[in-house]
């Protein structure tokens, strides 16, 4: 009920009085009415900015946040307030809606945080007033879609790894509609469209009258009489290049009933047939002239292009959109044209000589007019007929310019549309990106944090360390706590976590079941898979190095970690040291530290560094890692200051 | 010039042209048949302000809070100030969903508006509610007596009794168990002058209805329902 319902309220139940002396049954009491408090104004604290109002405008709607006891939730004693901290200007509508009966949908906020608002607030969408209702739908529409198209776009865009399982058509079709996804469905496709040009210059080569040498010269002939052959050549070659790609097409489709009532089929048949026509009629006399016109059908060739550009598609699929706009154009012409074609043929009737011999042949009078084309073929010499002739290309004018915007705002909107799905769809990566990012970030931390477990609390142990520290305390309370959470899980399951690469490679380890001597393995792997992979390799290897270090089949990177701390060890990416292609990470895990530059980070994410005490122990556990250790201390400090700094960034 | 046949209608056809441009620039005026009724756009913004707190106060028998309450929720809803038929029918009518309230509606407007001018202003409406909330039984029998009676003359006939029964019965609607029948209000009707009719005269004055009424012991005590209404 509306807001000024309640006030009136009071009025309708006294008007009842009314009633009384006309009822035959004692009327029922009234409810018990609580002790009023009399009127009182509230004081709610909005982020900062204050809005008083009568408790009894909140009280109107009492199945909402501000009207019902929800909001002694958030009383103040102190300050005698309501204090909400939301933004304050949506709060002006959800208050004034409590004023008015009306909520008023705000123009330039963002309708999902004006949803929010409202869900917060306790009130319904539905209660957006008629004047802001068709407004709100839309923008709300336009929204939902778009994020329907996005998750599509991200389901989609998973589908190009199509999984290994699919058969050979299936292949075939995704090669046909994405030509992007592999090289020779690249390379078919320039083919097929280098071949649909060759085709339609063909074609209009042919006619062109070709200079002959001296004997011949009386008589230009067009080149395809001059070099039948030839052409017929190049002809069979395209439309055995166009025959092969349809059949392709027809078996990849994965509905060929779908498939052969297609547009685009459809193109492919009429542009082949007439050849195979040719092919087949017998050439004499009679049909010969239907052959020729045959031959006009493979101008739809040309149609073959809409497959290699997006904008002809647009074009057409704007047309069809715009079916009821152009049938009312010609309609509108049609009308017209007829009128003014019967009136100029009687305004003209009494000339002599004259061009406007009936009303069909004035239609082409009309029609050269109202396109404002003027060829001047026919031309009327009465007064009548030049007034009427005048009116009739003014009327032209207009008739034509009235549906034209139409279509041209339908094209304008369709195309806008794809470029903002192209637009989309290259931001996407960047979307998804940050999104993994996020993710791992969290994961990251936590498994940062237990290989510097020790760190933070063996503080004082090197002098050095307080540097160390510096880098590594900065973990918030909330990532704590996060962390103790995770830690308590781990012991709860007596599982750890630990990241994709390791996981895999631990699969990978067991199968191989490796179990030869240290010095060897651990010289043999880094050097081996790392040469082969990319910059992610160190870390790789060290895992391997860590797995087959321990004898044990759980790897359990907290006890090498708290093998290391006893050791007193310092983490050392060993390889990079040896595999160039480690010095990159390397480098930028040392500028990372100053820099502190969240492109960098992104770079360095995938390489966190691990420890691998394996590297430093077949060799003097104290010398070996001395020399390295300076500069591993670098990238030590390097690293962890890197990724809280990141984990920060990812968990905005 | 001898103009002939369709030339005088090209002729025509061009003058009439002519004629609509020079009246799209606003230099030629037609002589128009009727008034352009502009005065549609003149909206009559009265705004009425009620008199003072202080006089309301001597006037109805509210305190200056519930009179700044009532103010308040009135002003809310009727920001000119005041209140006509219209307006009046659509706020009763949102009490009563299921039926028709518009005639009682009516009939409770004209009691409200107690000079006849055609709208409630804030003075006849808190007029009105103080005589119903604050009023004597007696105060409040002669406010009903007065809803009553439709044409003012001082007494109710059976026609106008029949008019406020079955405008009552229209507010209930359809629905309603058990269900309405026709003769319904007709039969409250008789058995109301068979009630409050001394004199068995088919009219009934105000002295037989307050005196009726004062006898019976279901309408006093309902009286005491609308004390503490606001």
């Amino acid at each position: 009920m509306a807001a000024g319902v309640a006030t009136w309220l009071p009025f309708a139940r006294a008007a009842a009085v009314g009633w009384l002396p006309l009822a035959q049954q004692p009327l029922p009491p009234a409810p018990g009415v609580k002790a009023s408090r009399g009127d009182e104004v509230l004081v709610v604290n909005v982020s900062g900015r204050r809005f008083e109002t009568w408790k009894n405008t909140l009280d109107r709607y009492p199945d909402t946040l501000l009207g019902s006891s929800e909001k002694e939730f958030f009383y103040d004693a102190d300050s005698g307030e309501y204090f909400f901290d939301r933004d304050p200007d949506m709060f002006r509508h959800v208050l004034n809606f409590y004023r008015t009966g009306r909520l008023h949908c705000p123009r330039q906020e963002c309708i999902q945080a004006f949803d929010e608002e409202l869900a917060f607030y306790g009130l319904v969408p539905e209660l957006v007033g008629d004047c802001c209702l068709e407004e709100y739908r839309d923008r709300k529409k336009e929204n939902a879609e778009r994020l329907a198209e996005d998750e599509e776009a991200e389901q989609a865009g998973d589908g190009p790894s199509l999984p290994a399982g699919s058969s050979l058509r299936q292949q075939l079709w995704r090669a046909f509609e994405n030509p992007h996804t592999s090289t020779a469905a690249l390379v078919f496709y320039y083919v097929t469209g280098f071949f649909i040009a060759v085709s339609v210059i063909a074609n209009v080569v042919e006619t062109i009258p070709c200079r002959g040498p001296a004997r011949r010269s009386p008589r230009e002939e067009p080149c395809g009489e001059r070099f039948p052959l030839a052409f017929f050549c190049m002809d069979t070659a395209c439309v055995l290049i166009f025959t092969g790609e349809y059949l392709l097409r027809l078996f990849a489709a994965p509905s060929r009933c779908r498939f052969l009532r297609s547009v685009m089929s459809l193109i492919d048949v009429v542009a082949i047939l007439p050849y195979y026509i040719g092919l087949l009629v017998p050439k004499n006399e009679d049909v010969s002239g239907a052959f020729v016109t045959l031959r006009v059908f493979r101008v739809f060739r040309i149609f073959k292009f809409s497959r290699h550009s997006q904008g002809l598609r647009i074009l057409g699929y704007t047309l069809k959109s715009c079916a009821s706009e152009l049938g009312f154009l010609l309609f509108s012409l049609t009308m017209a044209i007829i009128i003014f074609a019967t009136v100029m043929f009687y305004a003209e009737k009494g000339t002599n000589k004259t061009n406007f011999t009936s009303i069909p042949a004035a239609f082409w009078y009309t029609i050269v007019t109202m396109t404002t084309l003027g060829y001047g073929d026919m031309v009327p010499s009465t007064i009548a007929g030049k007034i009427f002739g005048s009116i009739c290309s003014l009327s032209g004018v207009l008739v034509i310019a009235l549906p034209v915007p139409v279509i041209v705002s339908n094209f304008s909107r369709i195309y806008h549309q794809n470029q903002r799905a192209d637009k989309r769809r290259a931001q996407q990566k960047v979307r998804l990106a940050r999104i993994r990012l996020a993710k791992s970030g969290t994961t990251n931390a936590f498994l940062q944090y237990k290989q510097n477990g020790g760190l933070e609390v063996d503080r004082g142990l090197d002098s050095s360390g307080e540097e160390q520290a510096l880098c590594v305390r900065s973990r918030s309370a909330f990532e704590r706590q996060h962390h103790h959470l995770l830690r308590c899980l781990e012991k709860t399951t007596c599982h750890e976590f630990t990241d994709e690469l390791t996981f895999s490679e631990a699969l990978g380890a067991v199968s191989l079941g490796g179990r030869t001597s240290r010095s060897t393995s651990v010289s043999s792997q880094p050097v081996g898979p790392g040469s082969l992979l990319s910059s992610c390799c160190p870390r790789r290897a060290k895992r391997r190095a860590i797995r087959l270090a321990n004898s044990t089949a759980s790897v359990s990177r907290g006890s090498m970690q708290e093998l290391d701390t006893l050791a007193g060890l310092q983490r050392s990416p060993a390889p990079q040291s040896r595999s160039s292609l480690n010095a990159k990470p390397h480098d930028s895990l040392d500028l990372n530290c100053d820099s502190r530059d969240f492109v960098a980070a992104i770079i360095s994410i995938p390489t966190p560094p691990a420890n691998t005490p394996d590297e430093s122990q077949p060799s003097s556990p104290g010398g070996g890692g001395s020399g390295a250790s300076s500069t591993l201390k670098n990238s030590s400090l390097g690293t962890p200051c890197l990724l809280p700094e990141t984990v920060k960034i990812s968990s905005l | 010039m001898n103009l002939e046949g369709l030339e005088m209608v090209a002729v025509l056809v061009v003058l009439a042209l002519f004629v609509k441009v020079l009246e799209q620039f606003g230099l030629f005026e037609p002589v128009s048949l009727e008034d352009s009724v502009e005065d549609e756009f003149e909206l009559s913004t009265v705004c009425h302000r009620p008199e003072g707190l202080e006089q309301l106060q001597e006037q109805t028998k509210f305190t200056r809070k519930e009179l700044q309450v009532l103010y308040r929720g009135f002003k809310n809803e009727c920001p000119s100030g005041i209140v006509n038929e219209e307006n009046f029918k659509q706020i009763y009518s949102q009490f009563f969903p299921q039926g028709d309230s518009s005639t009682y509606a009516t009939f409770l407007f004209n009691a409200f508006d107690t000079n006849h001018d055609g709208s409630v202003s804030f003075e006849d409406f808190v007029a009105g509610l103080s005589v119903i909330l604050r009023g004597t039984t007696d105060d409040r029998l002669n406010w009903a007596f007065n809803l009553y009676d439709l044409n003012k003359d001082g007494c109710i006939t059976k026609e106008e009794m029949l008019d406020i029964m079955k405008s009552i019965y229209d507010m209930m609607g359809k629905y309603t168990h058990p269900a309405l029948r026709e003769e319904a209000p007709r039969e409250h009707v008789e058995s109301f002058f068979q009630k409050m009719d001394r004199n068995k005269d088919g009219v009934v004055t105000i002295e037989e209805f307050i005196e009726s009424c004062q006898k019976d012991e279901n309408i006093m005590r309902s009286m005491q329902l609308f004390d503490n209404v606001i």
